[in-house]
């Protein structure tokens, strides 16, 4: 069993798919000879020819629409987006297209594409480098929108989109495409969609992020455990639709929940969880819900995006709050 | 300094606004099309034009919602769906009823689109082809797809992408033709230039002198045609979608027609429209003047051209009331096509709806 980068295991997910089904193809901007600017395509054109691994011309729209017309001609586009910082242009293809075809034709046409992009913050990247936007596609009835946050679930997660016969967002956590390895098995084993994945069972709190930040969030997790306080880690993964189920379970048994995200804070994913819990599962907080977030604000520079993003002690720091209250 | 490269754009018409066709029937026939053709133009035109009306008078008497009319778009529209084939793909924009209706479309399922209804454009016979497509030029995009699946596969067919001289201000229009022209893909643009984007003139809409020389920054050749003139469309529509299906690469049509009608039913021109530049169209529009030339020419009998009118009319009578018999959708549709299997939350609402 090959121990595997997050990026890795987008690439073998890839390229396993284009192994066993002859509709997946592979698009974006220099995701051929040059394999990708993180290299997630790397190789792949050599393995599977320059018809099913292509450039396009650098027009983000293009990428997403011309996507849809693959999907309706039957065939399984992976469309790459090479920052989300670009992902805007293709917006409209998104919304008033890939996400209603299946809707609008009544199930004649369908949308099974996937788009692929690297977000969030932490590798001091240049500006339109860093966002963390998922909550804007979020929004969109008629989409998934998935984010990894491991090199097993990047793989798991990736197949499942590229095999869901509906289109998926998937979203890439770039700190964190290289931050760790860990085995993954590589064969074509792929994770279910629309439900979260429980890190860590713990009976006091329950924690709840998605991508990059599971880091930080499992990190917060050990030091609360030092200090006696059992935290139970949720990894959403799967950002539309958001398992609820999971999520008041999870609360229900412990009482109280702080959300972790890197995106700005209002209206985004952490307020929809917030909601969820409010609606359907208030009767079993004994606490306010928190959210640890970034902030209302345009993502800085690089030289201040430490400021920005959650830390492990803000993560703690909001904890200790929530269980004093 | 010398000259790199060189382009030239050409404007084409077989049948003028005199109705006069400057080639004989014998070589019209040598190139496709007969008699017995010539009578089908018109009797396509003419149900369009039946249909076209009776969609307005719907709308005024609240049957349908707002409509965008097809008139003075006929004979584009037809040539369009009389070159393509089968198996070719149709990517419209939405004014696009004598197409969609020679692909298979029926009038009723136009009417349940137009009556808000998404399953009129599930349609049941052209399956592959797209759907209305409302946002502008969008769909150009959605033909790069289409055009790539294709020469992906190795299949002798062609995608036909339609949109307006306002369409092709927008970015997916010069995305989509750069594209095309990268990949040599084996898509017919067709512009149909109504001179109108709502109230904006086509002289607002770019300083370039063509649409048409659009395509030369694609990378392949655009050239100018009649819009008015059925024959002229046909001609080379025929050559555009022949060349594509034989390995050449896209080609850009633009026909130069104008928009009779109101921008929709929600519209009123005369806000913004002369009318005697109206006036003046109307003296140019595709229907009667193949029908002056039909009769000029004795290819048509007055019998012949009531028995057509008759049998439009009818068929169009008996759409409308297969439309007006059609019961609405349950309320789960709206939730059932969001996704393949129906995700927990939407159960979730649905249950909701249906309890309320």
């Amino acid at each position: 069993m090959p121990e595997m980068t997050l990026i890795e295991a987008v690439n073998a997910a890839m390229s396993y798919e284009m192994g066993v089904d002859e509709s997946v193809v592979v698009l974006g901007e220099d995701v051929g000879t040059n394999g990708g600017v993180f290299r997630a395509t790397d190789n792949l054109q050599q393995q599977y020819g320059e018809m099913r691994v292509f450039d396009t011309p650098l027009a983000e729209s293009l990428i997403c629409g011309m996507s849809v017309g693959l999907a309706a001609q039957g065939l399984k586009p992976v469309a790459e987006i090479q920052f989300m910082g670009f992902i805007y242009a293709a917006f409209d293809q998104i919304i008033c297209h890939a996400s209603r075809m299946r809707n609008r034709t009544r199930g004649r046409l369908t949308c099974p594409m996937v788009l692929r992009a690297p977000y969030g913050g932490g590798i001091h990247a240049p500006e339109h480098h860093s966002e963390s936007t998922e909550a804007i596609f979020a929004h969109v009835p008629g989409i998934r929108v998935v984010i990894p946050s491991s090199p097993a679930r990047a793989y798991g997660l990736l197949l499942a989109a590229i095999r869901d016969p509906d289109p998926v967002v998937f979203l890439e956590p770039k700190r964190i495409y290289r931050a760790q390895s860990e085995m993954v098995a590589d064969d074509g084993q792929a994770l279910p969609l629309d439900v979260c994945f429980t890190l860590r069972q713990g009976s006091d709190i329950t924690l709840i992020s998605w991508g990059a930040m599971l880091l930080e969030t499992m990190q917060a997790a050990d030091a609360l455990a030092e200090r006696g306080i059992d935290a139970e880690v949720i990894d959403l993964a799967t950002i539309k639709p958001i398992d609820k189920a999971t999520i008041l379970q999870s609360v229900e048994k412990t009482g109280r929940c702080v959300i972790v995200s890197e995106a700005a804070k209002s209206g985004g994913v952490a307020a929809e969880i917030s909601a969820i819990i409010a609606e359907e599962g208030l009767t079993t907080l004994l606490a306010p819900i928190v959210r640890v977030s970034g902030h209302d604000t345009v993502m800085p520079m690089f030289k201040l995006e430490q400021k920005y993003m959650p830390s492990v002690a803000q993560i703690v720091t909001a904890v200790s709050k929530v269980m004093e209250f | 300094m010398e000259t790199v490269a060189k382009f030239d754009i050409s404007y084409s018409q077989s049948l003028n606004v005199s109705a006069q066709l400057n080639i004989s029937l014998e070589q019209l026939a040598a190139r496709g099309i007969n008699h017995e053709d010539l009578i089908e133009f018109y009797r396509t035109m003419l149900l369009v034009r039946i249909f076209d009306t009776k969609a307005i008078a719907l709308q005024r008497t609240g049957r349908i919602g707002t409509y965008a009319s097809c008139l003075g778009q006929e004979a584009i529209s037809t040539a369009i769906g009389n070159t393509m084939a089968a198996e070719d793909v149709f990517i419209p924009g939405y004014r696009d009823a004598a197409t969609l209706i020679l692909r298979g479309t029926k009038m009723e399922e136009l009417l349940l689109y137009w009556g808000g209804d998404s399953r009129g454009m599930n349609f049941s016979i052209n399956t592959q082809d797209l759907p209305y497509n409302v946002p502008i030029a969008s769909q150009c995009c959605h033909s790069i797809g289409i055009g790539y699946a294709f020469k992906l596969r190795q299949q002798p067919r062609v995608a036909v992408v339609v949109c307006g001289d306002g369409g092709t201000s927008e970015g997916d229009f010069y995305e989509s033709l750069n594209a095309a022209g990268t990949w040599n893909l084996p898509i017919v643009f067709v512009v149909i230039n109504n001179q109108w984007a709502i109230s904006v003139p086509r002289s607002k809409q770019s300083g370039c002198k063509t649409l048409a020389q659009k395509a030369i920054a694609g990378g392949f050749k655009g050239e100018q045609v009649d819009g008015n003139d059925i024959i002229g469309c046909h001609l080379k529509l025929q050559q555009a979608i022949d060349s594509a299906r034989a390995g050449n690469g896209p080609h850009l049509i633009e026909a130069i027609c104008y928009r009779l009608g109101d921008h929709t039913t929600a519209d009123d021109a005369s806000r913004y429209r002369d009318a005697a530049e109206l006036e003046q169209a109307w003296k140019e529009e595709p229907v009667a003047r193949l029908k002056t030339f039909l009769v000029e020419n004795q290819l048509i009998t007055e019998q012949q051209l009531e028995s057509i009118q008759q049998q439009c009319s009818e068929a169009v009578e008996a759409s409308v009331e297969k439309y007006l018999a059609t019961e609405t959708e349950a309320v789960s549709s709206i939730f059932e096509h969001m996704y393949q299997e129906m995700p927990a939350g939407l159960r979730q609402q649905l249950a909701q709806l249906e309890t309320q």
